[in-house]
C-alpha cells in the first residue's frame, strides 16, 4: 500500500482507531471519572469527519478517489484491488453517518452512566459498527460488501443484548440469529452471482451481465435466484416487508439509543449498499428488480403503517413506523430506473430517483433521531415506553414535549420539516418514472400515518400527568436534540444544501 | 407605490410577533404576558396599514409584478418563492389582517387573566402569519406549505385548551379530516411535477401560479398539456383540498367540533382565516377550473347541497356557537357554489362581507358567554336588557347573514342569486336551476335560524345560566364547556366591545363597494368589477365576466325568501313562554336526525374509523402479527425445542417464524416475478 491508499482509506481508520482509543481509555479511568467517555467518543469523531472533509474537497474536480483527482493522476486505479470506492457518494453517506453517530453518542450520556460495566465497550461497539457502515457505502465487491455488513452487524446485536436482561438478551439473540439467516442467504446470492459472472467486482459483474439475453427474468435463472437472495439479505438491513418480522421486537427490548442508532445510521447504510448493488452492478437487469423494489415498497409502506396503528408500545410503533419509512425510501430506489422508449425495453437510469433517496435518508435521521433522543430521556425517567404513560408530559417536560411532537409532526411529513419535501421530492420521482400508483399509494399512506403519529401528541398534550415530578437531563442529550430538532428544520426551510450534495453523490454512482 | 420588502412584511411582521412571543416573552417575562398582546397587536395593526396600501396601490397600478426568487430545484423543475400580487390578493390582505386585528384587541379582554395568555398570542399570530403566507404565494408549493402550515396551527389553536378532553379530540379532527381533502390536492401537486418538462417546454413554470393558469387556457400552446379530462381530475384534486379546509360536505365534520377552541378563535378561524382559505384556494384556481365543466359541475353541486345541508342542522343547535358553525359551513356553501357556476367575482364579495359579519356573531356569542358562563342558549335569554350594545350589534350582523336590504349580506347573496338564476355559466341549465333553488331554500333557513337564536339569547326571560344549566345536568364539567365560569350579567368591556363596533359598521356598511345602482363616488359594481378586471389581467383578456345589473324583482324574491324565515321564526319563538321543551322537537323523528347532524359523525367515528378501520383492517392485521404467526410459531417451536438447541433458552419460538417468514418471503417473489413473465 502506497501513501495513497492510506490517504484513500484514512477515515475508516479513523473511525475504527476512534472505537478502540475508547476502549484503551475505558481502561485507564478510574470509575468515577467514566462519564468523560462519550465526550471522548464525541471528540474522537472529529478524526474521521475532517478526513472525509479533505477527501470531499478533494473531490472538486474528479468523481471516485481511487480514479485520481487532479492531484493523484498518476495514481494506479487498481490499488485496493478495486474493492472501494471512495466516492461522492461514500462521502456523503460518511457525513450522515458520522453526523448521525455523534448524536447517537451525545444522546446515550446519561443512559449509559447508568451502567456498572462495559461503558466504554458500549461506545466502542457504536464506533465499530459505524466503521462498517461507512465501508458499506463505499464497497464495490462482494466480498467487501459481506465483510462489512457483518462488521456492522455483529456489534449492533451485541449492543442490542446490552442491558443483559431477559427481554434484552432476546433481541440481540434474535437480532444476531436473523442476521446470520440473512447473511447466508445474502452470500449464496452473491455465490451464484460469482458463479455465473465470474467475477465479486461490481463493475465486472456489470460487464457480464450487459451480455448475458434469455427470455427469464435477469437473463438468467442463476442471476435472477442470487439477486433476489441478496436483495433478501439487503431486507433485513432495510427492515422491508417482508423481512421485517424482526424490528419490533427488537425495538421493543434493545436499549433505546441503540434503537435509535439502528434505525437511522444502519438503514442508511443498508440503502447505501442497495443503491451502489443494484445501480452500478446489475443496471442491465433494472426493469426487473425495479417491479420487485416497487413491491417491496408498497408492503412495506401498508404493513408499517396499518399495524402501527394499534400499537400501545411506543418503541413497537416506531418499529412499525420505521418499516413504513423503508417502503417510502424504497419507492425513490424502484424510481430511480425507467422503462425507456423503442422496441427492445431498455432500462434508463433517472437520477432524481437515487437523489431523492438520499435527501430522504438525511431527513429521517434527523427526525427520528429527535424523536429518539427524547424517548431515551423520557423512557429512563418514567420507566416507561408504555405511550399511555406520555400523558401529561408538556407540563413534566415542555421542551422535551414540544421538540418530540414537532418530531412526529416531521415524521408525518407536513412542513416545513425536511420529511415534507423529502417525500414531495420522493413521490414526484415515482411519477417522473412512470409509478404513479405507487406515489399514490405512498400519499395516501402518509395521510394514515398522521393518525398514529397525533395520537401521541394527543396523550402528551391533552391528558393530565400522572405525576407533579418534572423530568430532566444532563445538557449533553439536550444539546443533540436540539442539534437533530435544528437540523429537521433547517432541511425543510433551506433544503438546498443537502439536495445538491446528495445529487452531486448520485453523479459518482452513475459513472 | 408599495415595495416588494413592504408587502414581504405584512408576512413577516406577524411571524416576527410569533418568533418573539414564543422564543422570548413566554420564556423569560412569563409575567408580563400583556406585551405579548401588545406587540401581537401593533405587528398585526403595520400589516394592516401595509395591506390597505398594497390595494391602494394595485387599484391604481393595476398588477404588481414582483420577480419570485429561486427555493430549490427538483429533478430539473425549479421551485421559486414569490409574491402574487392582484385584486384577489389585495382584498385577501385587506380581510385577513383587518379581522384579525379586530379579534386580537378583543382577546385582550376576552383572555384576560388566562394563565395561557402568551400562548395565546403566539399561536393566534402564527396562525395569522401562514395565512398570508398562503394568500401571497405565487408558487404552488410554496402555497401548499402555507396551506399546511395553517392547518398545524389550528390544530394547536382547536386544541387551545388542552386539558378538555372534547377540545383535545376536535383538534385532532380537525387536522385529520383536512388532511384527507390535502391528499387530493397534493396528487394536483404530483400531477403538476410529472408535466414539469412539457411545461418547460412551451417556456412555463409547472408551479409559477400564473403560468398554470396560462396553460389551462385552451388557445394556449399548452392546450393538450392541461386540456380534458386531466384538467378536471387536476381541478377536482384542488377542490378536495379546498373541501376539507373549507368544511363542503363530506369533509364538513370537523368544523363544529372546531368550536372547542376559544371564542375569538372560532371568529378568526370562522371568518377570515382558515375556512376562508378552501374559498380563496379555489378562487385562486378558478382559471383552472373555468375551463373544466365537469369540475364546475362538482363544485357547484357540492356548494349548493351544503349550503341546504348545514343549514337544516343550524335549525335545531342549541349551542349558540354550534348554529353559528352551521351556518359558516351553509355561507362557505354559498360561495363554493357561485364559484362554480363562474360567479368569480361575487363569491370573494361574499367572503368579504361574510367575514365582517361572522367575525362579529363569534364575538358577540363570546361577550354573551362572558356574561352567562354558558353556550347552550336554552339557559341564556332576556339578555337585550343588561346587555344592549351587544344585542343591537348582533342583530345587525343576524340580519347582515339573513340578508335584508341595505345590509352588507343582501347585496353579496344577491349577486350570487342572480347570477345563479341568470345562468349565464358553461354549465347545464338544470345545474343552474338546481343551483338556485338550493341557495333560495338556504336563504329560508338561514332567516329562521338566525332569528331563533337571537330570540333564545336576547329575548324572554334569563334563564339562569351556567349555574342552572350545571344543576340540571348535575355534571361537573359543563357540555357546553363554558369558556368563563359563573353568572355576572353585565355588558362585555370596552376593549370588547370597540372592536364589535367596527365590525358592526362593516357588516352595515360594506354592501356599499357593490354599489348596484347609484353614482355614489366609485363606479357602478366596483368591487365585482375590480375583481372580474384582475381575474382578466392576469390571463391578458379584455374584461372578465360581466356584472349583472340590479335586479328588483330579485332583490323582492330573495327579501321575500328572508322575511318568510324571520316571521316563522318570530312566530314559533317570540310567543314562547317560560322554559319548557323547543317547539321544533315536535317534529320527532326528523328533529331527531337533524339534532344528530344526519348521524355522519357517527358514521365517520363509529362505523368506519373505530369498526372498519380500526377493528377489522388494523385489528386483523395485529391479530395475525400476533396469533396467526404465534400459531406457526408454537408449532415450529414445538418442533424445535424437540432439537433441543441452545437457543431455546431465550426464544419464544418466534426467531425461527421470523426465519421461515424470510423463506416463505423469498418463495413468494421468485413465484411472483416468474408469473409476471
Amino acid at each position: 500500500m502506497s501513501v495513497h491508499d492510506f490517504y484513500v482509506v484514512s477515515p475508516y481508520l479513523a473511525m475504527a482507531g476512534a472505537g478502540l482509543l475508547v476502549i484503551l481509555l475505558d481502561l485507564a479511568l478510574p470509575m468515577r471519572n467514566k462519564g468523560l467517555l462519550p465526550y471522548f467518543a464525541f471528540v474522537a469523531l472529529a478524526g474521521p469527519f475532517v478526513l472525509s472533509l479533505i477527501q470531499f474537497y478533494d473531490l472538486s474536480g474528479a468523481v471516485n478517489l481511487l480514479q485520481g483527482s487532479d492531484a493523484f493522476a498518476t495514481e494506479d486505479p487498481s490499488i485496493l484491488l478495486g474493492t472501494l470506492s471512495v466516492d461522492r457518494f461514500a462521502l456523503f453517506f460518511n457525513f450522515l453517518i458520522i453526523g448521525s453517530t455523534a448524536l447517537v453518542v451525545l444522546g446515550s450520556t446519561d443512559y449509559v452512566r447508568s451502567m456498572e460495566r462495559f461503558q466504554g465497550e458500549y461506545f466502542g461497539l457504536i464506533l465499530f459498527s459505524a466503521t462498517g457502515m461507512m465501508l458499506l457505502a463505499a464497497a464495490t465487491d462482494l466480498i467487501t460488501i459481506y465483510i462489512s455488513l457483518e462488521l456492522t452487524t455483529l456489534p449492533l446485536a451485541a449492543l442490542s443484548a446490552f442491558l443483559m436482561n431477559r427481554k434484552s438478551s432476546e433481541a440481540g439473540m434474535k437480532f444476531l440469529i436473523i442476521g446470520g439467516i440473512s447473511s447466508a442467504l445474502m452470500l449464496y446470492g452473491m455465490a451464484l452471482v460469482f458463479g455465473f459472472t465470474g467475477s465479486t467486482q461490481l463493475a465486472d459483474i456489470s460487464n457480464a451481465i450487459g451480455q448475458a439475453t434469455g427470455d427469464t427474468p435477469f437473463g438468467n435463472y442463476a442471476i435472477f435466484v442470487g439477486v433476489i437472495l441478496m436483495i433478501a439479505g439487503f431486507g433485513f438491513k432495510l427492515s422491508a416487508a417482508p423481512f421485517q418480522m424482526w424490528v419490533p421486537d427488537v425495538y421493543e427490548a434493545a436499549p433505546t439509543p441503540v434503537v435509535g442508532f439502528l434505525s437511522v445510521a444502519s438503514k442508511a447504510a443498508a440503502f447505501a449498499v442497495v443503491l451502489r448493488v443494484l445501480f452500478t452492478g446489475f443496471f442491465d437487469v433494472a426493469l426487473d428488480w425495479g417491479i420487485l423494489i416497487a413491491g417491496l415498497a408498497a408492503a412495506s409502506m401498508v404493513i408499517g403503517n396499518l399495524v402501527a396503528i394499534s400499537q400501545s408500545n411506543i418503541r413497537r410503533l416506531f418499529g412499525y413506523s420505521t418499516i413504513a419509512h423503508a417502503g417510502y425510501i424504497l419507492v425513490g430506489v424502484a424510481a430511480g430506473v425507467k422503462s425507456g422508449e423503442g422496441v427492445f425495453k431498455t432500462p434508463e437510469f433517472a437520477a432524481i430517483g437515487p437523489d431523492s433517496v438520499l435527501f430522504y435518508l438525511g431527513a429521517y435521521a434527523a427526525a427520528n433521531l429527535a424523536a429518539f433522543i427524547a424517548i431515551t430521556i423520557i423512557g429512563s425517567k418514567i420507566n416507561s415506553d408504555e405511550i399511555s404513560d406520555y400523558a401529561g408530559l408538556v407540563t413534566r417536560a415542555p421542551v422535551l414535549a414540544m421538540v418530540l411532537a414537532l418530531a412526529l409532526l416531521a415524521l408525518v411529513g407536513v412542513p416545513p420539516t425536511g420529511i415534507f419535501i423529502a417525500k414531495l421530492y420522493i413521490f414526484t420521482a415515482a411519477v417522473d418514472s412512470g409509478l404513479v400508483w405507487l406515489a399514490l399509494l405512498g400519499v395516501v399512506n402518509s395521510a394514515v400515518s398522521a393518525y398514529y403519529y397525533v395520537r401521541i401528541i394527543r396523550v402528551m398534550f391533552t391528558q393530565p400527568a400522572t405525576s407533579e415530578e418534572k423530568i430532566t437531563a444532563s445538557p449533553a442529550p439536550f444539546l443533540a436534540l436540539g442539534l437533530a430538532g435544528a437540523a429537521m428544520v433547517f432541511m425543510g426551510i433551506a433544503p438546498g444544501f443537502v439536495m445538491e450534495a446528495a445529487q452531486g453523490a448520485v453523479r459518482a454512482l452513475a459513472v | 407605490m408599495i415595495t416588494e420588502a413592504l408587502i414581504w412584511a405584512i408576512f413577516l411582521l406577524p411571524l416576527g410577533s410569533f418568533a418573539f412571543s414564543a422564543l422570548v416573552v413566554r420564556p423569560f417575562f412569563n409575567r408580563y404576558s400583556l406585551v405579548s398582546g401588545i406587540v401581537t397587536i401593533g405587528a398585526l395593526g403595520t400589516a394592516f396599514a401595509f395591506s390597505i396600501w398594497t390595494l391602494r396601490s394595485v387599484i391604481v397600478h393595476h398588477d404588481l409584478n414582483f420577480e419570485p426568487i429561486e427555493w430549490l430545484e427538483v429533478g430539473g423543475a425549479t421551485i421559486e418563492m414569490g409574491l402574487l400580487i392582484d385584486p384577489l390578493t389585495a382584498i385577501m390582505l385587506v380581510v385577513v389582517t383587518g379581522v384579525s386585528l379586530l379579534v386580537q384587541s378583543y382577546s385582550l379582554g376576552y383572555m384576560e387573566g388566562d394563565k395561557s395568555f402568551c400562548r395565546y398570542y403566539s399561536y393566534m399570530s402564527l396562525f395569522t402569519a401562514a395565512m398570508l403566507g398562503l394568500v401571497l404565494a405565487s408558487n404552488i408549493i410554496q402555497l401548499y406549505v402555507f396551506w399546511e402550515l395553517v392547518g398545524v396551527s389550528s390544530y394547536l389553536l382547536i386544541g387551545f385548551w388542552h386539558e378538555r378532553p372534547a377540545a383535545a379530540a376536535a383538534a385532532k379532527k380537525a387536522f385529520i379530516i383536512t388532511r384527507i381533502g390535502d391528499v387530493g390536492f397534493l396528487i394536483a401537486i404530483l400531477y403538476l411535477f410529472a408535466k414539469a418538462d412539457e411545461f418547460a417546454a412551451a417556456g412555463l413554470n409547472a408551479f409559477h401560479i400564473p403560468d398554470i393558469w396560462q396553460a389551462a387556457q385552451p388557445e394556449a400552446a399548452l392546450g393538450a398539456v392541461l386540456g380534458g379530462t386531466a384538467l378536471t381530475w387536476l381541478a377536482l384534486g384542488i377542490f378536495a383540498g379546498a373541501a376539507g379546509k373549507s368544511g363542503q360536505f363530506p369533509l364538513h365534520a370537523w368544523l363544529p367540533d372546531a368550536m372547542e377552541g376559544p371564542t375569538p378563535v372560532s371568529a378568526l378561524i370562522h371568518a377570515a382565516t382558515m375556512v376562508a382559505a378552501g374559498v380563496f384556494l379555489v378562487a385562486r384556481f378558478f382559471p383552472v377550473f373555468e375551463h373544466s365543466a365537469d369540475a364546475m359541475m362538482v363544485v357547484a353541486l357540492v356548494g349548493a347541497f351544503t349550503a341546504v345541508f348545514a343549514a337544516t342542522m343550524g335549525l335545531v343547535m342549541n349551542d349558540i356557537k354550534r348554529v353559528m358553525a352551521y351556518s359558516t359551513i351553509s355561507q362557505l356553501g354559498y360561495m363554493m357554489a357561485a364559484l362554480g357556476l363562474g360567479l368569480y367575482a361575487p363569491a370573494i364579495f361574499h367572503l368579504v362581507t361574510h367575514a365582517a359579519f361572522k367575525a362579529l356573531l363569534f364575538l358577540g356569542a363570546g361577550s354573551v358567554n362572558h356574561a352567562t358562563g354558558t353556550f347552550d342558549m336554552r339557559y341564556m335569554g332576556g339578555l337585550r336588557r343588561v346587555m344592549p350594545v351587544t344585542y343591537v350589534l348582533v342583530l345587525m350582523s343576524g340580519l347582515s347573514l339573513v340578508g335584508i336590504i341595505p345590509l352588507a349580506g343582501f347585496w353579496s347573496k344577491d349577486e350570487i342569486l342572480l347570477g345563479a338564476w341568470d345562468g349565464s355559466s358553461v354549465l347545464d341549465t338544470w345545474v343552474n336551476r338546481v343551483t338556485f333553488s338550493a341557495l333560495l331554500a338556504g336563504v329560508i333557513m338561514t332567516a329562521f335560524y338566525t332569528i331563533r337564536m337571537i330570540i333564545l339569547t336576547f329575548h324572554g326571560e334569563f334563564r339562569g345560566g351556567v349555574e342552572t344549566e350545571l344543576m340540571e345536568k348535575a355534571q361537573t364539567v359543563p357540555a357546553g364547556a363554558a369558556d368563563h365560569g359563573g353568572v355576572h350579567l353585565h355588558e362585555s368591556p370596552l376593549v370588547m366591545v370597540l372592536p364589535m363596533v367596527v365590525l358592526g359598521i362593516a357588516a352595515v356598511a360594506l354592501g356599499y363597494l357593490a354599489n348596484p345602482q347609484w353614482d355614489m363616488g366609485i363606479p357602478k359594481h366596483w368591487i365585482t368589477g375590480f375583481l372580474a378586471d384582475g381575474l382578466g389581467a392576469a390571463l391578458g383578456l379584455e374584461g372578465h365576466g360581466e356584472a349583472l345589473e340590479f335586479s328588483w324583482w330579485m332583490a323582492l324574491v330573495s327579501t321575500g325568501a328572508a322575511l318568510a324565515g324571520v316571521l316563522l321564526a318570530l312566530v314559533i319563538y317570540l310567543r314562547r313562554k317560560g322554559k319548557g321543551a323547543d317547539p321544533l322537537e315536535h317534529a320527532g323523528p326528523l328533529h331527531t336526525l337533524l339534532a344528530q347532524k344526519y348521524y355522519v359523525d357517527t358514521l365517520y367515528e363509529d362505523v368506519i374509523v373505530r369498526k372498519g378501520f380500526f377493528k377489522v383492517i388494523a385489528g386483523t392485521l395485529d391479530w395475525i402479527d400476533r396469533n396467526l404467526v404465534d400459531g406457526i410459531v408454537d408449532l415450529i417451536g414445538w418442533f424445535f425445542r424437540n432439537i433441543g438447541s441452545a437457543i431455546g433458552k431465550f426464544q419464544t419460538g418466534q426467531v425461527q417464524a421470523y426465519a421461515t417468514g424470510i423463506a416463505f418471503g423469498i418463495l413468494a417473489i421468485i413465484l411472483a416475478l416468474l408469473l409476471a413473465q
